[in-house]
């Protein structure tokens, strides 16, 4: 598939690349692949490479001198990541406790949303997620596949204190709390998965272009798993999907 | 070792940020201005990215263990170093117990401490730059012990560059053109670059917000890569200048970029403070 591509440089040392702006799982493969070739082009400049729905920023370790020579390089890239487009992926299957004790606002959301609370982890669960990117906090994953009917505008006042593991619905879109932190997002759930671990040498082992599929858990085996994680009892593995 | 007598307003430990995990979400952080603590670093003959306290407005005071050789650089400070004053931008030789005091802030906002081989504290994701929920701590406290090498012995500045103080002076932000700067209207561009701004009560080391706001009718965009320097522009018209930890993604207009030193520049500049922008071509 060929996407009209923008380059332009974004500040002394960065160079950006923007596709159309759309959430299209396909360019997401498209944008993934031009991010390992660069990568794997072994530029040592290159110290960071954010990619978003429709964006690679490529940042280098020194004002770049000649951005056109720079661009034409880029570019070239491309051509060879196109020819190795590869399409498996990985599954990632999450356990959530959907307890009322840790979705506080499930009651509330089933209610607007005319459901039951069934129907709504019914409808969470079933759908396999593509995580397009992760930014916004350590750790957090954009979501990508919530089913219409739970789409519902994030709450006019902020929650002050959602707690790390908390899963949320904003808008049309899911996601996890990696930390305790503000949010607006109707809390659903909670998992006992650590979404980052800045001990780790990989602190975060999800990846863009990853599936993700959360699982229903009962409360009492939250809190086994829970105990599990917190003793280095509990590995997370994910299934190949293609 | 340093042990903190009185950590100030907001006093942390930075060096040149953290490389390699913005795909992860994790910001880059580091010293708010990277000029000033360069130059002290670069006095101590230190390597460019060692640990340097950064401490913001007013009130440190901290007391020296071991002998070391330090700098000070960034806003003035008025240091004092066992109740005598002492001079920013020179070595200072540090017998051990000596205390070096910081009082209010007299030019700029951002005053750093560097010490002979820099200060050791954790490093993690290989870097030593604090920030909350990578680091342990994400903030210095009364009573913390930071490390460093003990130095004995007599020094020279090894740089013989003078420091800029026009650059606490300098109220002029240089910029790019934003990703998102075409869709401004030809009367919110002329708007930007003719009137002044000042800096808001929101202004920390993730963002800076500035006042007045714009009249705006741009809407948020799909989320996308932001740096240290970029300027947004919210829907109700807000300008949001982000800084060095900022997020790494965001969905707001991007419509100007600071340049390296501009960002420099605007860490030095507190509540009131007036900046302009100027495009760089």
């Amino acid at each position: 598939m060929d996407y009209e591509l923008k380059f332009s440089h974004y500040n002394e040392y960065s160079i950006l690349i923007e596709w159309p702006a759309v959430m299209d799982e396909n360019m997401l493969k498209n944008i993934l692949n031009y991010k390992k070739s660069i990568q794997n082009s072994c530029v040592e400049s290159i110290i960071d490479i954010i990619n978003t729905y429709n964006s690679l920023l490529i940042i280098y370790d020194y004002t770049i001198d000649d951005i056109y020579d720079e661009i034409s390089r880029l570019k070239s890239l491309k051509i060879e990541a196109d020819t190795n487009e590869e399409s498996s992926s990985k599954l990632w299957r999450i356990p959530v406790c959907y307890d009322d004790d840790f979705g506080i606002d499930l009651e509330a959301f089933s209610k607007e949303k005319q459901l039951s609370k069934n129907e709504v982890i019914e409808l969470h669960t079933s759908a396999k997620y593509t995580i397009f990117f992760i930014g916004f906090l350590p750790g957090f994953l954009y979501l990508g596949g919530l089913n219409k009917k739970l789409h519902l505008n994030r709450k006019s006042t902020p929650n002050l204190n959602i707690k790390k593991g908390s899963v949320g619905i904003g808008g049309n879109q899911t996601g996890i709390y990696p930390k305790n932190s503000p949010g607006g997002w109707h809390i659903i759930g909670k998992t006992p998965v650590d979404f980052f671990n800045a001990n780790s040498s990989h602190p975060c082992i999800f990846s863009s272009g990853d599936k993700l599929q959360f699982y229903a858990i009962s409360k009492a085996q939250f809190l086994d798993l829970e105990q599990d994680i917190k003793n280095n009892q509990f590995q997370l593995t994910p299934e190949l999907y293609a | 070792m340093l042990k903190v007598l009185q950590p100030g307003f907001f006093s942390t430990i930075q060096d040149l940020g953290r490389y390699g995990f913005r795909d992860i979400g994790v910001p880059v952080s580091g010293v708010m201005d990277s000029y000033s603590a360069q130059f002290a670093n670069a006095l101590l003959g230190n390597a460019k990215g060692s640990a340097i306290i950064e401490m913001t407005m007013l009130g440190v005071k901290f007391q020296f263990l071991e002998p070391t050789i330090i700098a000070i650089s960034g806003a003035l400070m008025n240091p004092k170093l066992n109740d005598e004053p002492v001079s920013q931008n020179k070595l200072i030789h540090i017998q051990p117990n000596d205390v070096l005091h910081f009082a209010n802030v007299k030019k700029g906002f951002r005053t750093y401490l560097a010490v002979k081989g820099g200060f050791k504290a954790e490093t993690i994701l290989g870097s030593r730059s604090m920030y909350p929920s990578v680091t342990t701590q994400s903030i210095l406290k009364k009573d913390d012990y930071i490390i460093y090498e003990p130095f004995q012995g007599v020094e020279e500045a090894l740089s013989k560059v003078k420091y800029q103080d026009s650059h606490l002076e300098s109220n002029v932000l240089e910029v790019f053109k934003g990703v998102e700067f075409d869709k401004l209207s030809e009367n919110q561009k002329q708007q930007l670059f003719s009137n002044g701004f000042s800096v808001s009560k929101n202004n920390n080391r993730m963002a800076y917000q500035l006042e007045p706001k714009l009249e705006n009718s741009l809407k948020s965009i799909l989320s996308s890569p932001v740096l240290p320097g970029t300027v947004q522009l919210t829907p109700n018209g807000n300008l949001i200048v982000l800084m060095r930890d900022c997020q790494t993604t965001g969905g707001y207009p991007r419509v100007l970029q600071l340049t390296e030193k501009s960002i420099n520049v605007l860490s030095q500049k507190t509540l009131g403070n007036t900046i302009k922008f100027r495009l760089k071509e």
